[in-house]
């Protein structure tokens, strides 16, 4: 089985996040970044898939050169190569700007199956792996829980709403956006690591796949989200604040 | 025509999230001008049609297939397709379910166009809607557009109060939309409910929550002994329980349990909107994080911002001395 798994580098979790002069972005200067942890899990059920069946984990990723870094990573946990779809520095892409990217470099590789994460930790749009799908005219199935592939299909439980759940049966080539939490991740070792180093990573440049650029979401501003309350901010030694906040709410929100 | 809201149901019953999303379309066509529509799609359809037709829409048009009666991506796409170029919408809104999740980014790239998920408020500029919704988590917030029509947007839940009916009644219009089984792939099984919740999370007058901020399963007893003091349910957000340190049945957001306590403590809980959404209607909020730029900030009543690890035990003295 050829599984595609596509992931995408962004700000680490914990980063301090600062608007840069423009308004319309993030100043980046000194942020550092990770993997985004749904395609994390995605890279997981992919690995772990083909240790069951056999085959091949391509991973492909849309980004700027900083970005090897995150497919060193992927390699090194087990993946077998890679596609680095190399986009200029700057604003993330929209979901449909990424998805045209992404569809154009699997085209090429055939693959039985396109695994990535639920949404990613930046902009959130949650839609890449649909669109994939919808391009490359494959059928998907959101939100997946277990993924239990059959003789030309591939049999999944999905999570819908309210602790409900499906199994929907999908014919082969498919796109599946994995849900996080789903299996333990790994850790690279220390071979992975070094093997790492001698596997391929095809860098394209993201003009070359004259991929439809137009239409995209413009962001025409980026900004600290405004408080819709007033927050009372408790300040001084973890002794202090902690008297002071059973005081109000004993006091002030009469609520203890 | 201006705006389309896509309205769901599954066997028979709304989800509430329509009417939201319905009164967020108002507000969209308050600002570019124009009436309201509403799409209903399934099988059998039509009292819940009527329904929505009270609920200040002009027209509900509703489209009835049996191959509508179990939700499919390429069956919802389809129908939703045809009627869209029928009735040519500037904007198409949509309630931000797990459904919607599921297709209408299908549906918005036939048209060649981006989907602005997630959508939390409107503005307008130079007469075009502008929609406002959270990038990183929650972290920032930002404007956002798209040029040509349709626009495509959902709704993020919590965000709008919800449309109640009114007196007067919209019409309901049949739209025959021409679908084939064979576009249809996926072969989705009856939807399942996994084992029955033993704890009702929606009963407690106090809540502890806590999140990734407690590192690990080991430090549980840090937030066990705050919820001791304060005779609280103990919950958690998302990946608590993905990691299997809290039971699912204790999770607490989009996915877990909807809450609305008397007080509900936040440790180590960054404040996502998928959290925010199953707990933002608590009476009074109490956050706890090392991070002070941690949306769940904007959400609280008070706020600490430290080492839970330090201010947890020292508010389990107080709460002990002030009970004593």
């Amino acid at each position: 089985m050829k599984i595609i798994v596509s992931v995408k580098q962004v700000p680490a979790r914990d980063s301090a996040l600062r608007v840069n002069n423009d308004g319309k972005w993030l100043d980046e200067s000194d942020l550092s970044y990770e993997m985004n942890e749904p395609d994390a899990y995605a890279l997981e059920e992919a690995l772990q898939l083909r240790e069951k069946l056999g085959g091949e984990v391509v991973v492909v990723c849309a980004g700027p050169q900083r970005a090897t870094q995150t497919i060193r990573e992927a390699l090194a946990k087990g993946a077998d190569r890679a596609i680095h779809v190399e986009i200029a520095e700057g604003p993330a892409l929209d979901a449909l700007a990424t998805a045209r990217l992404l569809a154009k470099a699997a085209q090429s590789e055939s693959p039985d199956l396109i695994l990535t994460g639920l949404q990613s930790d930046d902009l959130g749009y949650g839609q890449t792996g649909v669109i994939v799908a919808e391009l490359l005219g494959f059928s998907h199935a959101t939100i997946v829980m277990e993924v239990e592939p059959q003789d030309g299909t591939v049999r999944v439980k999905r999570e819908l709403e309210d602790g409900w759940f499906q199994h929907v049966v999908l014919p082969l080539p498919v796109v599946l956006t994995i849900q996080s939490g789903i299996k333990k991740l790994r850790y690279a070792t220390l071979m992975g690591i070094k093997k790492a180093k001698t596997k391929e990573v095809k860098t394209i440049a993201a003009s070359e796949l004259e991929a439809d650029a137009s239409s995209s979401a413009a962001m025409d501003q980026v900004y600290l989200p405004q408080r819709s309350k007033q927050t009372q901010i408790l300040t001084g030694n973890s002794k202090e604040v902690a008297h002071q906040l059973v005081e109000k709410l004993k006091f002030e929100a009469r609520v203890l | 025509m201006s705006v389309l809201v896509i309205l769901e149901q599954r066997d028979g019953k709304w989800n509430r999230l329509s009417f939201e999303a319905l009164a967020a379309a108002r507000a969209i066509a308050e600002a570019v001008g124009g009436s309201v529509n509403a799409a209903l799609l399934g099988a059998q359809t039509e009292s819940l049609a009527n329904e929505a037709a009270k609920c200040k829409v002009e027209k509900v048009f509703v489209i009835n297939d049996p191959l509508l009666a179990q939700y499919t991506p390429e069956g919802y796409t389809a129908a939703l397709q045809q009627l869209i170029e029928a009735v040519h919408p500037k904007v198409v809104v949509f309630p931000h379910t797990y459904q919607v999740r599921d297709f209408a980014p299908k549906l918005s790239t036939r048209f060649g166009r981006p989907l602005i998920s997630d959508v939390v408020s409107v503005k307008t500029s130079d007469g075009r809607a502008m929609f406002v919704r959270q990038l990183f988590q929650g972290k920032l917030s930002a404007d956002v557009h798209s040029s040509g029509d349709p626009q495509f947007v959902s709704i993020q839940a919590g965000t709008f109060r919800a449309t109640e009916p009114g007196d007067q009644a919209g019409s309901v219009e049949k739209f025959p939309a021409k679908l084939d089984a064979s576009q249809i792939r996926s072969k989705p099984e009856q939807p399942f409910r996994e084992a029955q919740r033993s704890v009702d999370l929606t009963a407690a007058n106090v809540i502890v929550s806590v999140g990734r901020g407690i590192k690990e399963k080991d430090n549980l007893p840090v937030v066990e002994e705050l919820a001791k003091a304060l005779g609280a349910e103990l919950a958690a957000s998302r990946p608590i329980c993905d990691n299997g340190w809290l039971p699912m049945e204790r999770q607490v957001g989009s996915s877990g349990q909807t809450v609305a306590p008397k007080v509900y403590f936040a440790v180590g809980i960054s404040g996502a909107i998928q959290h925010l959404v199953g707990m933002k209607g608590s009476k009074t909020i109490v956050a706890i994080n090392k991070d002070e730029s941690a949306p769940i900030f904007e959400t609280a009543d008070y706020g600490i911002v430290g080492d839970l690890f330090e201010v947890v035990p020292a508010l389990v003295e107080e709460i002990k001395k002030s009970k004593a």
